[in-house]
């Protein structure tokens, strides 16, 4: 084995480089993208703001899927219990509390990682096909027990009024800003707000991934056995990231579910709106990567945009989509490129260099 | 006191006894070798000690401290470190990452200054060439060293390696041997399981040998290896 073959070299030191410079030019790319999207509504359409707000939430559901399933191995599909769980909660924070909606957003959110922390305790005894299972069950309880409360319209939902949508926060500021009116200026604060969250959650994710939390997730979505081996306590990571996605879920359920102003048990905790479309979305683009998602979100979107008036060929087609990637680029489309021709965005690596002294 | 105290343990996989009322202790300092034929219950030890696998009943002691009941990331904070016979990188990491988790979590340093000695380690078990490219692009061999490596960038107490001289060449053989020395001189306690008779005995200074999950024989390496029950066992393994 090799001797200390460094010492040739003079004295110096092992530093750890993150970045490449097609991750530089990612990151401004990413920059001048935030920027003309949040300039959007000064020149776009309603329709294009509401079919921007869909991707925005499909993304970020998709990144917190990842996150849950891709890193920590936690598979599960019963994501639709956070979004259902946001959503109500912003209806009761609104309609019975008065409560401003942006600030119920919020709210939602750190209520949902408080629901998630007693879920956890009973799902996470639970391995591998029976945690998916689990999580449904559960998923299903929270569906019922919402079905229950008579204030929040019971099994056939509720409305939130104009009251409340015509007076969140900044309101009065965006109708003047961009002389539109009142339904107008809903959406593009709705609109912001999914930005918002959308780029937040890709931020969070990726900062995850680059704290020592993130060293912990890919090992142990290499091997728990030896993640353990090594110091990572497997059980304590995976409940804390169990726990974020779960508030951040929450979040952009309550998002969701202000943009459409009504809401329903059936239609809230829908295992296929809020579970089997992220799943798909996490699947054809790539699983484990923060790259794969967004990728998977643009194409989700464009078949939905284009296909989704065919009905149940519509779902045939994304059916047969997802088998052939999984049999043909089983890590999904951003997988088969970034390994093929090399290529990270995202400066997730660390990469150990040596360093002369000068 | 002992760094590692076994006591009576005893562990079924239905009716295969893997580990049958296992008995010794490691002085803080040594190098122990342990040998037996294959199905032997080696591994099982291995996983009894570092908490992948809980015994039915006995006892493992570290410093006097009871870990039986440990969790596995608790034994590898305590100062156990173990490689696994058949590799087990993190293949989506790269090979400094993956020593890097280790050096964070096992030895609770942050990334930084975890940097330098993941380096050293590196370059001491031969791996420098390879320390930004994907672990699952290794070969068998690198995976070995990658094993070792991994397990040192804990910086244990208490060293298990299992089988990793399996499919080296003399030469590499002896340069591993030599690794394994260097490792004991600064003061690692380690612990070897090795078919490779040769080089086991030329690291270590004690050897226990098992068979059928009982402990046969232990002590002096060239008195265990001469005595009548194990030349019986190893008779065609090692001519
Ligand atoms: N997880 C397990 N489940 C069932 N049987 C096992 C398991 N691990 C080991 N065994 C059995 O225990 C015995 C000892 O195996 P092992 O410890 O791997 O032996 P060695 O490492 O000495 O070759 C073998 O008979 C093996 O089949
Ligand atoms: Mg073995």
């Amino acid at each position: 084995m090799a001797k200390h073959s460094k010492s040739l070299a003079g004295t110096g030191q092992y530093r750890i480089v993150t970045g490449t410079p097609v991750s530089l030019v990612a990151a401004g790319g990413t920059l001048i993208l935030v920027a003309v999207l949040t300039a959007l509504p000064f020149f776009a359409g309603r329709d294009l703001l509401e079919n921007m707000i869909f991707v925005f939430y499909m993304l970020a559901l998709a990144q917190c899927w990842n996150l849950l399933a891709g890193y920590a191995g936690l598979v599960s599909v019963g994501q639709q219990a956070f979004v259902g769980l946001g959503g109500y909660l912003l209806f009761a924070l609104t309609i019975i509390a008065g409560i401003d909606p942006l600030v119920a957003i919020l709210l939602a959110g750190a209520i949902s990682a408080l629901f998630a922390l007693p879920t956890a305790l009973i799902v996470f005894r639970l391995r591998g096909a029976y945690f998916a299972i689990g999580t449904w069950v559960v998923a299903e309880v929270y569906r019922l027990s919402f079905a229950q409360f008579r204030q929040l319209g019971g099994g056939t939902g509720t409305s939130l009024g104009p009251d409340i949508t015509n007076a969140v926060f900044g309101i009065d500021w965006v109708k003047s800003l961009l002389d539109v009116r009142t339904p107008a200026a809903r959406d593009v604060i709705s609109y912001w707000a999914a930005l918002a969250l959308a780029v937040g959650t890709l931020l969070l994710v990726y900062l995850i991934l680059r704290s020592r939390r993130g060293l912990a997730l890919g090992a142990i979505r290499d091997s728990e056995e030896a993640a353990a081996s090594v110091g990572v306590n497997n059980a304590r990571v995976k409940l804390v990231v169990y726990i974020i996605v779960a508030a951040v879920t929450g979040m952009i359920g309550a998002l969701i579910y202000l943009q459409k102003a009504r809401i329903s048990p059936d239609a809230a905790f829908s295992v296929l709106d809020w579970t089997a479309y992220v799943i798909f979305i996490v699947v054809i683009g790539g699983i484990g990567t923060i790259e794969g998602p967004i990728l998977g979100t643009l194409i989700f979107y464009l078949l939905q945009n284009y296909l989704a008036s065919y009905g149940p060929v519509y779902l045939i087609l994304l059916g047969a989509l997802a088998i052939l990637v999984m049999l043909f680029a089983p890590k999904g489309l951003w997988g088969y490129v970034s390994q093929r021709y090399g290529v990270e965005l995202l400066p997730i690596r660390r990469r150990l260099v040596w360093k002369k002294d000068p | 006191m002992s760094l590692l105290e076994i006591r009576g343990l005893r562990k079924c996989f239905g009716s295969v006894v893997a580990a049958d009322d296992i008995t010794f202790a490691v002085e803080p300092g040594e190098a122990l070798g342990i040998i037996g034929p294959n199905g032997a219950g080696k591994t099982t030890l291995f996983n009894l000690i570092a908490g992948g696998l809980f015994p039915d009943s006995g006892t493992i002691h570290l410093d006097g401290r009871d870990i039986t009941t440990a969790r596995p990331h608790e034994r590898c904070i305590a100062g156990v470190a173990r490689s696994y016979q058949i590799p087990r990188p993190f293949e989506t990491l790269t090979v400094f990452e993956n020593l890097l988790v280790a050096a964070v979590y096992g030895r609770r340093k942050s990334e930084a200054d975890a940097a330098q000695a993941c380096g050293e380690i590196l370059d001491q078990v031969g791996l420098m060439r390879r320390a930004n490219v994907l672990a699952g692009s290794l070969t068998l061999l690198e995976r070995k060293r990658l094993e070792m490596a991994r397990a040192l960038a804990t910086s244990p107490r208490l060293l298990l390696l299992d089988e990793i001289a399996g499919g080296l060449t003399e030469s590499e053989c002896g340069a591993l041997v030599d690794t394994i020395k260097a490792l004991h001189d600064s003061g690692v306690t380690i612990v070897w399981i090795e078919h490779i008779v040769h080089a086991l005995t030329a690291a270590v200074g004690r050897l226990i040998v098992l068979n059928f999950g009982r402990k046969i024989a232990e002590g002096n390496p060239d008195a265990v290896m001469s005595s009548a029950d194990v030349r019986h066992i190893y008779i065609g393994i090692e001519a």
